[in-house]
């Protein structure tokens, strides 16, 4: 099938208005009988089913979660960019853009790059008039810092816990509309499947986790806001239960799914401690603003952090990268600490985790606030009382969280970090207008391929999901519906839903009758050990061509042998559990093969056998310059690509030296 | 170490509930409480019995989702803390720990230690936003707002909507969660112009959920997860005090005034 992503003519700045300008519109009247549903109530489909609900659309939101304002896009902590350029340094939407296109190693779609980065101030207005609590500065004014893998301050947040109050934000809206009726929450419902009638995406059927009953909803279009699938690896920054299954199974129903093997490893998360663990913690991106990175220069160093003197420690990211120190993108931060592990410098009882110190932040700080005091002569427990004061403002609820876990306090000992797994950048594919090769289907925020190549800088999801569900399917989304006028509301006794409706209730059935001895987390961790050993942040062919056998085992081997108990019809969360597994053991072979076909490394898929003299990423731009587009097929998953051109930008080797 | 859990179990919100024994073998200190019970879960599986049901999903304090009340205590022994950041350092060999639910009547039991929050959400749906349509908004820097006003909303906002606060007070009262949204708008100027009818309409909501009064204990601010003041019980007090004595009541969207009973 020949891929269109649909983009408009004209001048890549001129694009997007444009778009909006020759835009098929629904007039008011049209917009109530025209129903939509909206799976997901994170970023994405929390500011999706709101602003759709303003316009008039008749709504229904689901999520698998207690309320819809617990999805995981609250657990972002470090901040949203926006191209405002009020720090007066030199941004602009060019170069949100621009660091947007290189930080995703030049695999993503300069189009839609672009548009995010033209939509992204919007946002912080939108937000701002919603009542999120940003931080701001003694006159009044929004505050900004910086991320990784940029060179300007254009991130906005809300101490650690933007991605919360931008959530809430989007939330507030969505019960909003709630309250007046435009939109049915259905919250505690997880999706099972589209329906589909003569090619268009017409409902779900979706199951009440509380009851166990299956439900069918008819929508004239669907929006997937489902979220990432990093838990695939088990253990991930992901919510526990964050999980692929609306995504697959739009996938099985003809969606293609765009560049699986792009996962992101995430350099600063609280390391593993024993196999009794259940999910990672991530320490936010921006404490590398003022953290720097070491380890001993010594192997096998086992004094305590502050033995060390300073002339005996490797600061790696400012040896290797002095151009971004330690301020460099996730992909290579992540690679660098593994290279330091691997070779025998890690710290800590397991030896896989790096120190990220404050001491010097501290340091300087106090030195500047003591300066404000007009403390002359302050005295270096002063300084380093008034400096983690400053630091404690700056940080405090990360340091909290951090001590908790470790019952070690950071403001004393360096903090240990070691990488783990925390986005997608793959996902489904989906065209200009969000739309996925399923008619009426679309696709939105992290579950989508599009925006942010093999690698997402910090800060950009949270734009990106606000972006999609704020500024872009608004406008895209009347393009279809619009087409959609005359169609009423097809009943839910037609055979389509009827037809997948039996197929959920097999499927289920087939589950609870395997009966078998090993339970679904056991199930889940061998796959997850499998991808982090084969699949992980590096990868060759012959790792990947054992995976996809392992995988192919487990799957067997699950089907055959896993362990659900209670029934069908009550509350059964390790039947919800089981569900999601099984789409993963799918999955996952589909990312080995994803990342078996691309012989070249980008961003956060680095294949061994393609990197420079330097042991940094070797893209192979004449033979890789496409998204990957898999197609399910009954006799298995066809390769489609979709060409990448660059008109704006020219693909380089990425330096951050 | 090894523990003696005593676990409340109840199959769903019709039937009765009860406590249910269970030792525990040798469970990490590094471990988190959570992390405990999916080691108990694992063997209750392995066993052929009905693994114990429980609200969690970020495992990292943030979405609010965890709630156990444990030895009498919202989220456990340590403060400022949800039950997914508690770690079994807090415990010692031999200790037999009880874990109920949060007990509320405005919060049904829907399985072992599950309970159905909707409360929260419909009190939010009463009035807990500010009422912009995507697209309205001014340039984000064209209202300034007071630094320590906006740190102030801030904290306020900190909320994760777990329900702590109202397993923790005697009254099952949710003044703690109300109170919080409430303050956070008004103290932001874009919060200003619904001021009159959010409160109004959110305590009205609050009180027809079957949420208790304040009783000044304080029991919701000391395990809140989160440090959410008290103060922002006694700033509602204030705005509802003034919204309810405003000559601009009968111009606004407020619930308690019915208007189909209106004079005129």
């Amino acid at each position: 099938m020949a891929l269109d992503a649909k983009i408009p003519e004209g001048p890549m700045d001129q694009k997007w208005a444009n778009y909006k300008d020759h835009v098929k519109l629904v007039s008011p009247a049209n917009k109530r009988k025209l129903e939509i549903i909206v799976v997901g109530t994170g970023l994405a489909g929390a500011s999706a089913a709101a602003t759709l609900a303003e316009l008039g659309y008749k709504v229904k939101s689901f999520c698998f979660q207690d309320s819809p304002r617990r999805a995981h896009s609250i657990a972002a902590q470090g901040g949203i960019n926006a191209a405002k350029n009020y720090q007066n340094d030199g941004d602009s939407v060019y170069r949100l853009f621009y660091e947007t296109e290189k930080g995703g190693d030049f695999r993503s779609r300069e189009a839609n790059t672009y548009r995010l980065a033209q939509v992204s101030n919007n946002i912080i207005d939108q937000c701002v008039a919603q009542g999120v609590p940003f931080a701001r500065e003694y006159g009044g004014v929004l505050a900004n810092r910086s991320f990784g893998g940029t060179q300007v301050q254009r991130t906005f947040y809300a101490a650690g816990q933007t991605g919360q109050q931008l959530l809430l934000g989007a939330y507030g809206a969505l019960e909003r509309q709630v309250a007046l009726g435009n939109v049915t929450m259905y919250s505690r419902h997880e999706m099972h499947d589209i329906v589909k009638i003569d090619g268009k995406a017409r409902g779900i059927i979706a199951r009440n986790l509380v009851t166990g009953k299956l439900e069918r909803h008819f929508g004239h279009a669907v929006l997937i806001c489902s979220g990432g699938y990093g838990n695939v690896f088990y253990l991930s920054t992901n919510a526990m239960g964050s999980n692929v299954t609306a995504a697959w199974k739009s996938h099985k129903k003809g969606a293609f799914f765009a560049n699986p093997c792009y996962t992101q490893i995430h350099p600063t998360c609280i390391p593993v401690t024993g196999d009794h663990q259940s999910k990672l913690t991530l320490m936010s991106e921006s404490l590398r603003n003022d953290g720097r990175i070491w380890v001993p220069k010594k192997k096998d160093d086992n004094r305590k952090p502050k033995d060390i003197p300073e002339d005996e420690r490797d600061y790696y990211l400012e040896r290797r990268y002095p151009a971004f120190g330690n301020l460099g993108p996730r992909d290579v931060t992540s690679r660098a600490a593994k290279e330091r592990c691997d070779a025998g410098y890690g710290v800590g009882t397991t030896k896989k985790a790096v120190y990220l110190d404050f001491a010097d932040a501290i340091k300087r700080y106090g030195k500047t606030e003591a300066h404000k005091r007009g403390l002359s002569n302050a005295s270096e427990n002063e300084i380093e009382v008034l400096g983690k004061s400053v630091v404690k403002e700056k940080y405090g609820n990360l340091f909290a969280m951090y001590e908790k876990i470790t019952d070690e306090n950071p403001y004393e000992v360096p903090m240990r970090i070691y990488p783990a797994v925390h986005y997608t950048m793959g996902g489904l594919w989906v065209d200009y207008e969000l739309m996925t090769t399923v008619q009426g289907l679309y696709c939105l925020g992290e579950a989508n391929f599009s925006d942010h190549g093999a690698n997402r800088l910090g800060a950009s999801a949270l734009m990106q999901g606000l972006a999609d569900g704020y500024f872009v399917i608004p406008y895209t989304l009347g393009n279809y519906m619009s087409g959609e006028i005359r169609t009423p509301a097809i009943p839910t006794t037609h055979p389509a839903f009827e037809e997948a409706e039996n197929a959920v209730k097999e499927r289920i059935e087939k589950l609870m009758n395997i009966k078998g001895n090993e339970s679904v987390d056991s199930f889940h961790k061998r796959l997850g050990h499998i991808m982090w050993e084969k699949s992980g942040m590096a990868r060759n062919e012959k790792g990947l061509t054992e995976a996809i056998e392992e995988i192919k085992a487990l799957r067997k081997e699950f089907w055959e042998n896993v362990r659900i108990p209670g029934g069908i019809l009550e509350m059964n969360p390790e039947l919800d559990k089981a569900g999601r597994v099984a789409d993963f053991l799918e999955l996952g072979e589909l990312i080995c093969r994803d990342a078996l076909n691309r012989r070249e490394s980008c961003g956060g898929h680095f294949r061994e056998e393609s990197q420079t003299p330097d042991g940094e990423a070797q893209r192979i731009d004449d033979e890789f310059s496409y998204v990957a587009a898999w197609e399910y097929t009954p006799e298995g998953e066809v390769l489609n690509k979709e060409q990448l051109t660059f008109d704006l930008v020219q693909p380089s080797q990425r330096s951050y030296k | 170490m090894n523990l003696t859990l005593k676990v409340w179990r109840q199959k769903n919100a019709e039937t009765k509930g009860k406590f249910e024994t269970f030792d525990v073998k040798n469970i990490s200190s590094e471990m988190s409480f959570l992390e405990m019970f999916d080691v108990l879960n694992e063997r209750l599986i392995n066993e052929g019995k009905d693994p114990v049901a429980f609200d969690h999903d970020c495992r990292e304090g943030i979405c609010g989702a965890c709630s156990m009340y444990i030895d009498g205590r919202a989220h456990g022994p340590w403060q400022k803390n949800t039950v997914c950041q508690l770690h079994m350092r807090a415990y010692k060999e031999g200790d037999t720990i009880v874990v109920e639910p949060w007990r509320s009547v405005a919060f049904p039991v829907i399985k072992d230690l599950m309970v159905d929050r909707k409360a929260f959400d419909r009190i939010i749906e009463a009035g807990g936003y500010i009422s912009v349509n995507t697209g309205n908004a001014p340039d984000a820097n064209d209202i300034l707002v007071d630094r320590a006003k906006s740190e102030e909303a801030f904290d306020s906002a900190a909320c994760i909507g777990c329900g702590a606060c109202v397993a923790a007070c005697p009254n099952g009262s949710a003044m703690l969660f109300v109170s919080a949204k409430v303050s956070q708008l008004a103290l932001l100027p874009q919060g200003k112009p619904e001021k009159i009818s959010r409160v109004l309409n959110m305590v009205d909501q609050m009180d027809k959920e079957g949420f208790g009064n304040c009783g000044n204990i304080y029991n919701c601010e000391a395990e809140c997860p989160k440090g959410i003041s008290v103060e922002n019980i006694a700033r509602m007090n204030r705005e509802f005090l003034g919204a309810s004595l405003s000559s601009e009541i009968q111009k606004r969207p407020v619930r308690v005034v019915d208007p189909m009973n209106e004079q005129g």
